[in-house]
């Protein structure tokens, strides 16, 4: 059930904030053995955090939205005395004496934060495989990959073991596992939230969003994490609208763009139909509907696999086994220490990424690479900005395929780049974009659609979708869940 | 060739810590000498998913440093990475600023000393090409020497974030004695400033020197060293003479300086090579993505620079044409802002500007040095001096008791009045009390009498020493003279 008619179950004292609390932990009991979404389930936490809520709910204190609500976070969101790890083994261990803002402020808010979730180690990655600990399925078919790297988040949604959660999309990691996984999942405009308390990737793409079962949850959740942190100097300092109330707001007139660049070959047809499917459904409900050409996209994969790890290479640099998480043992000297610790502690993937992201930023190569990434990024700026003259919203395929199976990429680190080629321009561009469920193949496999937005139009994303969703609803898509074996013990 | 026909090219780099109540990018305290690892939050110790924040006190003090040393001010500047691994560096990279710096081309003007007694005191003007923002590194302490040839070495990151600023001045430098006279000027000009205390022995101020040598006449530069490791701003000068006599014998062999890091060592008295040109570190610097850039207003910037106070050298300029002070004097009283302050308050409340500056660069200088405090600390204020100057002047005590009065005053704050009321060294100026002395002091010496009656002048000197012990030198010295005189000769 999504958290806005779980929210009115709790006012009302039909459902006690404890007893969701169990369900969901209950749930997790039941399927993550399958599912495999978390990296740590916080039970005792959860269960004092319900008994808060119940408290506030009772005294009719403090209670918002989100009062009551099982979240769960992706495990590179920091939270004061509970494990972080990253998914990796160089930061097995580690505990951080601090709280992300946004954990803070879903804890003021009276959400119930259920457990970490798995993810692709340090975020680099599109299938939660490359996670240090195990590979996260996917919900609808456990052989398929939910999705990456926010996949234990969108499959905790997905299977029921969250009612909400929050991830962080780099390239397209909270909107690609939410295709994948057949839930909601936003990308907020880049500083519309703290990034405090998230453990950096790309900094200058780097976005914490959430991920939902529907878009008024999505509404809900973003309202909660949104808004001016002074902790975080490139978080913006402009007041937060009130987003559930942009839903509601229909589409007539709304001009929707459909980039051509982005029906390419090598995108699978079953894709195609569901989004022009999802543009024909907004044309009928009163929306205009134009081609527009965004030029540069075929520049998005090379461009973001320069900046990206040569962000990420210098972020990456301070896990060196001095101050916390691994140190490998028994080296002769620091230098050794360094770089044993690091060669030890690191997947293969991070360890390919901060080796082209160090090469990118070398002297003699600098200008070549990493200088002239920055000023193609502004191309992709130009690009938008250009568009968003003409529409007011672009839809596009989120990926371009649907969930492609365990092992299937995992040795060809190009076709896994390749399924971010969608998502990607909206990070280089920092604009909000969202996935929404589009519809299903005949396997059953979940299809997304995406949005795009001007930089802080959050409100005109979650309308179109939210008409959009209203529309599939109306023929049971929504109606669908992942039919997960239960086991029958604690169930 | 000898030394004499190379020109010597030297330029510094000076890392100065800023003033700042807390670090630059947390709210850490910056407070020297405490518990290792006290002042340390997850912000400067780089702990995952934090932030830095921009310490915008440490902006306006970068940028009054700038103005001090008369840069232009850039309303666009921006952060950078400095990427490297070192134990002491949390982040595995600082945060510093390329090619934005927050201030450029200024300059500092150096007082050199003048050619011969004759000639006028000579200034010359280094230019300085930047000045950035940074924040410090930690402290190792290792087992051993070096970190590599360690058991174990022990971190304290308390010093990490704290704020400095980096000046690098133009190869305008022409030998060592210029290379000291401008760092002590950066000094002295970045304590008026009143942005950093430049202390070299705690290390908020640090020097690194690169040198080379030319034939004189040449336009291009000689391959150059870079010297690390200078503790003090007397082994600036050793440091850069011994290394530029070192280059010059390399030369003179027919050999080739090689571009390299070397450490002074101070012990030895010599330079050492610490590692080659490649060996080089390759930063990789790229911009700071979790800062938004520095911008700064005109407004801004011209309400610093009007809350400025006056710098070093026009200050000595000015003492010189107001007070009528000596060269010498001038340079003295304005080595820092609390002297030269001193100084001015006194010098306004009396008349004779040049027995303040002697007070001051005498008694107090040493008295000061004696109880090791600062200006600042000293109990004795500008109007003691001046009240001890006025009983001088009436004749209530003389020169020497002055002496004693002086040092009273800067033990125990009371005024000379008290000083003098309380321990009863009001001179002597009564004639009839001081004939009395004098008589007896004659009459047990006859001899030395006898001398002066005969022309021995030298005899009357004998004669006052005697009176000023009696009178524990309270005797007014120009009375006991005419006394003196008058009873030897009336004897006769
Ligand atoms: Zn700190």
């Amino acid at each position: 059930m999504p958290a806005h008619q779980l929210a009115e179950m709790l006012r009302r004292r039909q459902i006690s904030a404890r007893e969701l609390t169990e369900a969901v932990l209950a749930r997790i009991e039941a399927v993550d053995g399958q599912v495999q979404a978390y990296i740590t389930v916080t039970a005792d936490a959860a269960r004092r955090m319900a008994d808060e809520a119940d408290r506030r709910l009772a005294a009719g204190e403090g209670v918002t939205p989100l009062t009551g609500i099982p979240v769960a976070l992706k495990d590179n969101l920091c939270w004061d005395g509970v494990r972080t790890t990253c998914a990796s083994r160089i930061l097995h261990n580690f505990v951080p004496p601090y709280s992300a803002t946004v954990v803070d402020w879903l804890i003021q808010a009276g959400a119930v934060i259920v457990g970490k979730t798995n993810l692709d180690e340090f975020a680099m990655g599109s299938s939660t495989e490359n996670s240090a600990f195990f590979v996260t399925h996917n919900p609808w078919d456990l052989s398929r990959v939910p999705g990456g790297s926010s996949g234990g988040s969108a499959a905790a949604v997905a299977a029921g073991e969250a009612v909400l959660a929050l991830g962080s999309d780099t390239g397209g990691s909270i909107r690609q596992p939410a295709a994948f996984c057949g839930v909601v999942g936003m990308k907020p405009t880049y500083g519309r939230v703290s990034r405090f308390g998230l453990v950096a990737f790309a900094s200058s793409l780097d976005q914490i969003g959430p991920f939902a079962r529907d878009v008024e949850d999505t509404a809900l959740l973003l309202q909660a994490v949104a808004g001016h942190d002074p902790l975080d100097s490139t978080s913006v300092n402009r007041p937060v609208p009130d987003y559930p109330a942009a839903l509601r707001q229909g589409v007539k007139g709304l001009r929707v763009g459909v980039p051509r660049e982005y029906f390419v070959q090598g995108i699978d047809p079953r894709v195609e139909q569901a989004v022009r499917g999802a543009v024909a459904r907004l044309e009928k409900l009163g929306a205009t509907v134009t081609e527009i050409s965004l030029p540069h996209s075929e520049y998005a994969i090379a461009t973001y696999y320069l900046i990206a790890p040569a962000e990420a290479s210098s972020n990456l640099a301070r896990y060196d086994g001095v101050r916390y998480g691994y140190r490998a043992q028994g080296a002769p000297d620091v230098v050794a220490m360094f770089s044993r610790t690091r060669a030890e502690g690191f997947g293969a993937e991070v360890k390919r990424r901060i080796m082209l992201g160090t090469y990118a930023l070398s002297s003699g190569y600098y200008d070549a690479y990493y200088l002239k990434a920055q000023k193609v990024r502004t191309l992709f700026v130009q690009d938008f900005q250009q568009a968003f003259q003409q529409v007011d919203i672009v839809v596009a395929p989120t990926t371009p395929t649907p969930p492609f199976r365990i092992g299937e990429k995992a040795d060809d680190p190009l076709a896994m780049y390749l399924s971010d080629l969608f998502t990607i321009p909206a990070n280089l561009a920092a604009l909000p974009a969202m996935s929404v469920l589009a519809g299903f193949t005949e396997e059953g496999l979940p299809l997304g659609v995406q949005f795009i937005g001007p930089h802080f139009a959050e409100e005109r994303l979650l309308q179109a979708a939210y008409a959009l969703e209203q529309d599939l609803a109306g023929e049971g898509v929504m109606a669908r869940r992942p039919t997960l074996p239960v086991k029958a013990a604690t169930a | 060739m000898p030394l004499e026909d190379y020109e010597i090219v030297i330029g510094l780099e000076v890392h100065a810590e800023l003033l700042t109540e807390s670090k630059l990018f947390c709210g850490c305290s910056t407070k020297f000498g405490a518990e290792p690892n006290t002042h340390v939050c997850p912000v400067c110790l780089g702990l995952p998913g934090v932030l830095p924040v921009l310490n915008e006190k440490a902006v306006e003090y970068a940028v009054r440093a700038g103005l001090a040393l008369n840069c232009e001010i850039a309303s666009f500047s921006k952060f950078d990475r400095k990427n490297y691994f070192y134990p002491d560096l949390p982040k595995a990279y600082q945060i510093s600023q390329y090619d934005l710096p927050l201030c450029r081309n200024g300059w500092v003007e150096i007082a050199l000393p003048p050619a011969d007694e004759n000639s006028p005191a000579r200034t010359k003007r280094i230019g300085i090409i930047r000045v950035h923002l940074e924040e410090e590194a930690g402290k190792s302490v290792h087992s051993s020497e070096t970190i590599v040839g360690s058991e174990y070495s022990l971190e304290d990151y308390n010093r990490v974030g704290i704020p400095l600023i980096e000046i690098v001045s133009k190869p305008d430098i022409r030998s060592p004695q210029e290379a000291r006279l401008y760092a002590e000027s950066l000094r002295t000009i970045l304590l008026y400033a009143g942005v950093s205390d430049c202390k070299m022995e705690e290390g908020s101020l640090r020097v690194d020197a690169n040198i080379s040598l030319r034939p004189r006449g040449a336009t291009e530069f000689g391959t150059r060293t870079e010297i690390k490791n200078i503790n003090s701003f007397r082994s600036i000068e050793r440091a850069l003479a011994y290394e530029a006599a070192r280059q010059a014998q390399v030369l003179d062999e027919g050999g080739q300086v090689v571009q390299e890091t070397r450490a002074w060592d101070e012990l030895h008295g010599v330079t050492v090579a610490m590692r080659s040109k490649e060996e080089a570190q390759d930063y990789r610097y790229f911009p700071e993505p979790d800062l938004v850039p520095v911008v700064t207003s005109r407004e801004w910037v011209e309400k610093i620079r009007a809350s400025l106070p006056e710098l070093p050298l026009a200050r000595q300029e000015r003492f010189q044409r107001q007070y009528g002070l000596p060269a010498y004097d001038a340079a003295l009283l304005t080595e820092t802002r609390d002297m030269a302050d001193f100084f001015e308050e006194a010098a306004r409340q009396w008349h004779d500007p040049k027995a303040v500056a002697n007070w001051l660069m005498g008694d107090f200088t040493r008295l000061l040095k004696e109880h090791g405090l600062e200006v600042s600390q000293s109990r004795l204020r500008p109007g003691h001096l001046v009240g001890m100057l006025k009983l001088m002047e009436k004749g209530v005590i003389s020169g020497k008791i002055a002496k004693t009065v002086f040092e009273e005053m800067f033990l125990s704050g009371q005024d000379a009045e008290q000083i003098v009321k309380d321990k009863g060294l009001v001179q002597i100026a009564d004639t009839g009390e001081l004939e009395g002395i004098i008589q007896r002091i004659i009459a047990a010496n006859p001899q030395p009498a006898e001398d002066f009656r005969k022309g021995k002048e030298k005899a009357l000197g004998f004669f006052v020493g005697q009176v000023m012990r009696e009178t524990k030198g309270r005797a007014n010295p120009a009375l006991v003279n005419e006394l003196l005189r008058k009873l030897l000769t009336a004897g006769q």
